[in-house]
């Protein structure tokens, strides 16, 4: 009854072959075509570079400036845009200012990269059934593997850097524009959406002039949790050498620097709330006409 | 008899995946009760024949899930039937292609919705304007002409308030006039005043027929309520579990109801206001007053109780003598007849 205790599996030596087979093959896959993806990336490489240079250049007053002025005409709260400058001076007082331009700009190109790519993807998940059932699975797949196991597939292609980083983070944070956008379409009302039917309306017309501008709120919503979801990366994407606060975090646990983490880790803390905050409050004006509020 | 606008001919719509597989079964007189149970399709509409005169009000009506909106979405296509015919204007609207379709429905069908159906993102004057727009008309026309329709709505000074701003009755206008800013020859209202309080309703079908005497419209209006349709229509259609059971003007189904389901249906309205002299006409002459052929039952009741025989003249609208009508004869109307008593006359 030897065979009942056991489970029957594939012999150690076969097992050790298939997997060196894989990764063997990976690798020289890899090694023949990493020039070329490399290429393929570069303008995002020069962008990010580009950026962060520009925000470190960028004398700090005229950051603050562009922080107050941003938070308020996102959210339209003196508050906000007070504690958000507060904030700022804080985190570069302590030593921490080009760490949080590096970290801001990987933030906002991630950012901008998951609403490029993610918004017509749900799109086309809310105008096509057979696209929605194709690709839930591979989104609930993004969310619940492991970071670490695709992290090292893009290591090997890309080695270490900036954009694989950039990668990491975008496929960890990319699920929920793409959800929320598609949730945010199919939850248009379907009388609103017949009206523009019976007017005569182009597939088009609909899109741009009924479904995208209704589903704002939940698009925004989709945003938001992007950006809360790329900055919960940053610490993992400093591993393959992406510099910023997650940097010195990811230090700070090696070495014990109790003091370097705690201060790093609310550096984060701060941005993340600040985003949150302001982008949240953006979300809410622009559902303002629902409840008849004036509109500006 | 004014020409014909709109042809409905032997249409069937069975909801489901296999629709069409039904079609001559039900033909064949399977009913909505069986089809559901034995096979899980609904069948939406059952052999429906009418013919929409040009520049009329017709009134369909029904109770709740009697097939009206199903019906009434047939006309510009949003539902797509399992069998029969649809012409405009002598055009088959069934055999136009997505583009066509398109085009017929910016130029000759506008619609009003139950629920308004207003775009909450944009403006009053956005609203009206939305068809034009879409037809890509140029923003100073579209501008100039929602403004017009926006003022003969009584909405005046309301240009740039959100839907979310107004009173249902508000909303309601804009989308009236959101309906005729294109100018569309047919316009298709889908229980357009029920969700109304009784005040506003009346308001807006006094609007609504206000506009009918200049615009002349080819209107289907659905409701579920006598009095409204019995205000409205030119023409009206009974519908019940998808089929017509009785058309005819605003006359015929109060004097002589189909069934019981329409002496039901009828049997709480004031006959009095509603029956016009005309119905209870009798050939002859006589020498009391005249009164109007569209007089009311109850104005006529005064005026033949002050007569000495009882009795009055008919005259039409040029003045001309038609007929006579006795006292005896108005007193009957005033009470409800039988459907049975009528009923070999139908069946
Ligand atoms: N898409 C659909 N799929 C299946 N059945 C449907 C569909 N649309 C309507 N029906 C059915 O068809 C019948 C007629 O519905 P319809 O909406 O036309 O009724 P109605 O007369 O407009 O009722 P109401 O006064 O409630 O608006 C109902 O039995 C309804 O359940
Ligand atoms: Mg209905």
């Amino acid at each position: 009854m030897d065979w009942l205790a056991e489970f029957p599996s594939l012999g150690k030596r076969d097992l050790r072959d298939l997997k060196k087979g894989i990764d063997g093959s990976f690798r020289e896959w890899s090694r023949s075509n990493g020039d070329a993806i490399e290429a393929f990336f570069d303008p995002l490489y020069f962008f990010l570079v580009w950026l962060e240079k520009l925000l470190i250049a960028t004398p700090w007053p005229i950051i603050l400036i562009i922080v107050a002025g941003l938070a308020y005409l996102g959210s339209r709260s003196w508050k906000l845009a007070l504690g958000s400058v507060v904030s700022f001076m804080l985190i570069g007082y302590f030593g921490m200012w080009k760490d949080m331009m590096a970290t801001i700009s990987l933030i906002s190109v991630s950012t901008l990269i998951c609403i490029a790519v993610g918004i017509p993807i749900g799109i086309l998940m809310s105008r096509y059934d057979r696209v929605q059932s194709a690709i839930t699975p591979i989104l609930d797949l993004m969310q619940t593997i492991p970071i670490f196991v695709y992290l090292l597939p893009v290591v090997m292609l890309l080695g270490i850097g900036r954009v694989p980083g950039l990668i990491a983070v975008c496929v960890y944070a990319i699920p929920p524009i793409i959800r929320l956008t598609n949730l945010g379409i199919r939850l248009v009302d379907k009388e609103i959406l017949e009206a523009a039917d019976a007017f005569g309306s182009s597939y088009r017309q609909k899109l741009f002039s009924v479904q995208i501008p209704l589903a704002l709120p939940n698009i925004f919503a989709g945003v938001n949790q992007t950006i809360m979801m790329a900055l919960a990366m940053v610490v993992i994407a400093s591993m393959i050498g992406v510099k910023g606060l997650g940097m010195p975090v990811l230090q700070a646990v090696q070495n014990q620097y109790l003091t370097l983490g705690l201060m790093n880790g609310l550096a984060i803390v701060a941005l993340a709330i600040i985003f949150d905050r302001v982008s949240q409050r953006y979300g809410q004006r622009l559902q303002a006409h629902r409840y008849g509020k004036e509109h500006e | 008899m004014s020409k014909t606008k709109l042809k409905i001919e032997n249409l069937y719509k069975i909801f489901g995946p296999r629709g069409k597989s039904f079609i001559d079964p039900v033909k064949n007189g399977m009913s909505k009760q069986e089809l559901l149970d034995n096979h899980s399709h609904v069948l939406g509409l059952n052999n429906i024949n009418l013919d929409i005169p040009e520049q009329r009000i017709q009134v369909i009506m029904g109770l709740s899930g009697s097939g009206k909106s199903t019906l009434i979405r047939h006309i510009n296509r949003l539902i797509e039937p399992t069998a029969g015919a649809i012409t405009v204007d002598d055009e088959d609207i069934l055999s136009m292609s997505q583009l066509q379709l398109r085009e017929f429905r910016r130029k000759k069908t506008s619609m009003v919705f139950q629920k308004f159906a207003l775009l909450p993102h944009k403006t009053v004057a956005q609203n009206v304007a939305y068809g034009l727009t879409i037809q890509g008309e140029q923003e100073s026309i579209a501008k100039e002409k929602s403004h017009k329709w926006i003022e003969s709505v009584g909405l005046s000074g309301f240009e740039e308030r959100y839907p979310a701003q107004l009173s249902g009755g508000m909303q309601q206008r804009v989308g009236l006039a959101r309906a005729l800013a294109t100018d569309a020859p047919i316009l298709l209202m889908d229980e357009a005043f029920s969700a109304l309080d009784p005040l506003i309703r009346t308001d807006m079908q006094n609007i609504l027929l206000e506009l009918q005497k200049d615009l002349h419209k080819t209107i289907i209006f659905i409701t579920h309520d006598l009095d409204e349709a019995l205000r409205i229509g030119d023409n009206i259609a009974i519908l019940r579990d998808g089929k017509i059971i009785q058309k005819g003007d605003p006359q015929q189904i109060i004097m002589k109801p189909a069934d019981d389901y329409i002496s039901d249906f009828i049997k709480d309205i004031n006959r009095g206001k509603v029956i016009e002299v005309k119905s209870i006409m009798q050939k002859g002459s006589s020498k009391g007053t005249s009164l109007d052929s569209s007089c009311s039952l109850e104005d006529a009741l005064k005026v033949l109780n002050n007569e000495k025989n009882n009795e009055c003249s008919v005259v039409d609208d040029n003045g001309k003598r038609i007929g006579k009508v006795t006292l005896d004869a108005a007193i009957g109307a005033l009470f409800r007849e039988k459907a049975s008593r009528n009923k070999e006359k139908y069946k």
